[in-house]
């Protein structure tokens, strides 16, 4: 790679730069301003500064993540329970969860690879079992619950609220025809088809909504980002 | 470049040099939290105590909750009254209502007639006194009562509904499983972006480009990761048929070890085992933006002809997605994160919306415990319509007619529903 003498240059007095801001909080400053810009240079086109910060954020966040889960969960809720009370009533669950834990680990045996697939069938067993309910409760139950209701509001004075009525009733349509869509035992011919189509577009609308608003919500991390860059790095923002 | 811009960068770098010793200082000073009503009067006319005071374990919970009822107080008519202002009612507590001093647990609004104590011990018993506090000042102590003790209990009896219904659920499921395994054909119609899964695998085995899969970035414990899996195995069994590439990054070692026997299975399923390689998938980084930092660059890198992206999602959608889009890849996406479902639909080719990811996985195995678990789901949702429309029109009929039976009808309906 030729550098041009002004680029060498440049280079020399950043770094320079750069090691004069080293007190902990300048550094640490100038170090995410560096990584920033350096991920957001993939916006032009993937480049060898994109590639080192990628590189480095997967590395560090990797060993981060590894760290934080022998602490938070090896550690906390196996180790520590079981040195703490090896051998009462209450730690056989633990002994459960650590034979499950090496089991999975025989998979660096090819030999007795399959043993790993018992641990596998626990966790998405259990899993689907506890997220059957949860979803039962969450997504249909209160959905339901929410829906029922009449289709002609009053107001306090007898009259007729038009704007809840009509609300009532997109709720409802809107909820049943969205049913229709996801529901698979059916082709989706002639009225059922049509009713589908609705619900499909029900669903359209909603997702219109969502991502206008997540937009703005992405908008208001970039604007972060951007406070970060001049407020807090190049402090132009006061 | 030339010296204005060398210029400009120098001057640049030396505000960045000034700019770093600015060091946020922490303001910690913090009032201290009140554990008690405060006496904000000297001598003040105590109010009329809590009467009728009861506790008792809190029902169909895990233990660990009492649940403290009383009458209110006969001045507690509303915070505008005049003459005595009831503001509250404090609850105490203690394990020896004779040896050991009452200690606040607790604040309940006035007005109220509970109050729940969640942090209690199975292995003690507590007894109680409701504290009923006024504006001006005035404290009046209820009775004590006690002791009581908390205790688990095997069935939430509250949620006896929820129990009805997913039991419905569960031998209609049963039911089609049965009936799926001894041969009857059930029937499942076409979803969309299926057809072009197909397509999608040869436009990358002719361009002799890889497909990239994406199982979602959350773990084996969720359902949409499970489905987002399966339906890698019908690719990865098409793939190994047509001797393409496929790279599985995963942020999870979980999914990333049931992917390798997906994979694999796939592989032996079809007759080629030898050209299984546990490269094709491997580990990145659990961090959410690590991952989509290595993913984009993989995108940009190898150009994909097909990207599949079949889990669980959150922001990191659109980024994969757009830069997918961007490198001119196929895109298939199935999530059931209704937030995430927008950039999907907009940037990618075909979208499985919901619950057609979890369709799509047992349209593509045809395995009875899918089609069967897929039959059954639409039971209930037969039952959810029906009782919409059934409740809906009830309360319509009641309010045109004001009959009573039919609104009370029309409330059973809406408390079959209900969680409390």
């Amino acid at each position: 790679m030729n550098l041009r003498p002004s680029t060498i240059l440049v280079l020399v007095v950043s770094a320079i730069l750069f090691v004069l801001s080293a007190n902990s909080y300048g550094f640490a400053l100038t170090l995410a301003a560096f990584f920033t810009l350096g991920i957001f240079s993939f916006l032009y086109k993937d480049n060898p500064m994109y590639k080192f910060c990628e590189a480095v954020f997967v590395g560090i966040s990797a060993g981060y993540w590894f760290v934080s889960l022998y602490y938070q969960n090896l550690l906390a809720k196996l180790i520590d329970p079981l040195v703490a009370d090896p051998v009462g009533s209450g730690a056989i669950p633990y002994y459960v969860v650590a034979i499950l834990g090496i089991m999975m680990l025989m998979r660096l045996v090819p030999s007795i690879g399959w043993i790993s697939r018992w641990p596998l069938s626990v966790i998405v067993g259990a899993t689907a079992g506890l997220w059957f309910i949860t979803y039962l409760q969450s997504n249909a139950m209160l959905q339901l619950q929410n829906t029922i209701m009449p289709i002609q509001e009053y107001a306090a004075d007898g009259s007729l609220n038009w704007y809840q009525s009509i609300g009532n009733l997109t709720v409802m349509i809107g909820t049943i025809t969205g049913v229709i869509y996801f529901f698979f035992s059916k082709e989706h011919k002639g009225a059922f088809g049509t009713s589908a189509k609705v619900g499909i577009w029900f669903l359209m609308i909603t997702f219109g909504a969502s991502f206008g608003y997540t937009v703005m919500s992405r908008m208001s991390l970039l604007i972060g980002r951007m406070d970060f860059l001049f407020g807090d790095w190049l402090q132009l923002i006061l | 470049m030339n010296r204005s811009f060398v210029r400009s960068i120098l001057l640049l770098l030396a505000v960045t040099a000034w700019a770093v010793f600015a060091v946020a200082q922490d303001d910690t000073t913090q009032p201290a939290p009140a554990d008690t009503l405060q006496e904000t009067a000297p001598v003040a006319e105590a109010p009329a105590p809590a009467t009728n005071v009861r506790g008792e374990d809190t029902p169909g919970d895990e233990g660990g909750s009492i649940t403290v009822f009383w009458d209110q107080s006969a001045d507690d008519t509303g915070i505008d009254a005049e003459g005595i202002t009831v503001i509250g009612y404090e609850i105490r507590r203690t394990i020896d209502a004779d040896n050991v001093p009452f200690h606040s647990v607790g604040f309940a609004a006035p007005g109220s007639e509970r109050f729940e104590d969640a942090t209690t011990s199975d292995d003690s018993t507590y007894y109680y006194v409701v504290v009923t506090a006024s504006r001006d000042g005035g404290r009046a102590e209820s009775d004590v009562i006690g002791p009581v003790q908390s205790s688990p209990q095997w069935f939430n009896t509250n949620r006896t509904n929820v129990f009805i219904i997913g039991l419905i659920i569960s031998a209609a499921i049963l039911y089609f499983i049965a009936s799926a395994r001894k041969g009857k054909q059930l029937f499942i119609r076409r979803i969309a972006g299926l057809e072009a899964v197909h397509d999608a695998i040869g436009r990358a085995t002719e361009m002799g480009r890889p497909i990239l899969y994406i199982p979602g970035i959350q773990d084996m414990d969720d359902v949409q990761t499970v489905a987002g899996v399966t339906i890698l195995g019908y690719v990865a069994r098409t793939i190994a048929e047509y001797d393409t590439r496929i790279d599985v990054p995963t942020s999870r070692s979980i999914v990333m070890s049931t992917a390798r026997e997906t994979i694999k299975a796939a592989y032996i399923s079809v007759g080629r085992p030898d050209a299984y390689s546990d490269d094709a998938v491997h580990y990145v980084t659990d961090e959410q933006f690590g991952y989509v930092a290595a993913v984009d660059g993989i995108m940009v890198r190898d150009k994909p002809a097909t990207c599949f992206y079949m889990g669980a999602f959150f922001a990191e959608s659109l980024i994969m997605a757009e830069t997918g889009n961007s490198i001119g890849a196929i895109q298939i996406a199935g999530t059931a994160m209704p937030a995430q479902l927008p950039f999907f639909v907009a940037a990618c080719d075909y979208t499985l919306i919901g619950e057609e990811l979890f369709a799509a996985s047992a349209y593509l195995s045809n395995e009875p415990k899918q089609l069967g678990s897929l039959k059954g789901q639409d039971v209930g949702k037969l039952v959810a319509m029906l009782a919409i429309l059934a409740g809906v029109g009830l309360f319509t009929l009641a309010q045109l007619t004001g009959a009573e039976t039919i609104n009370n009808a029309a409330q059973w309906v809406q408390d079959q529903f209900l969680l409390n």
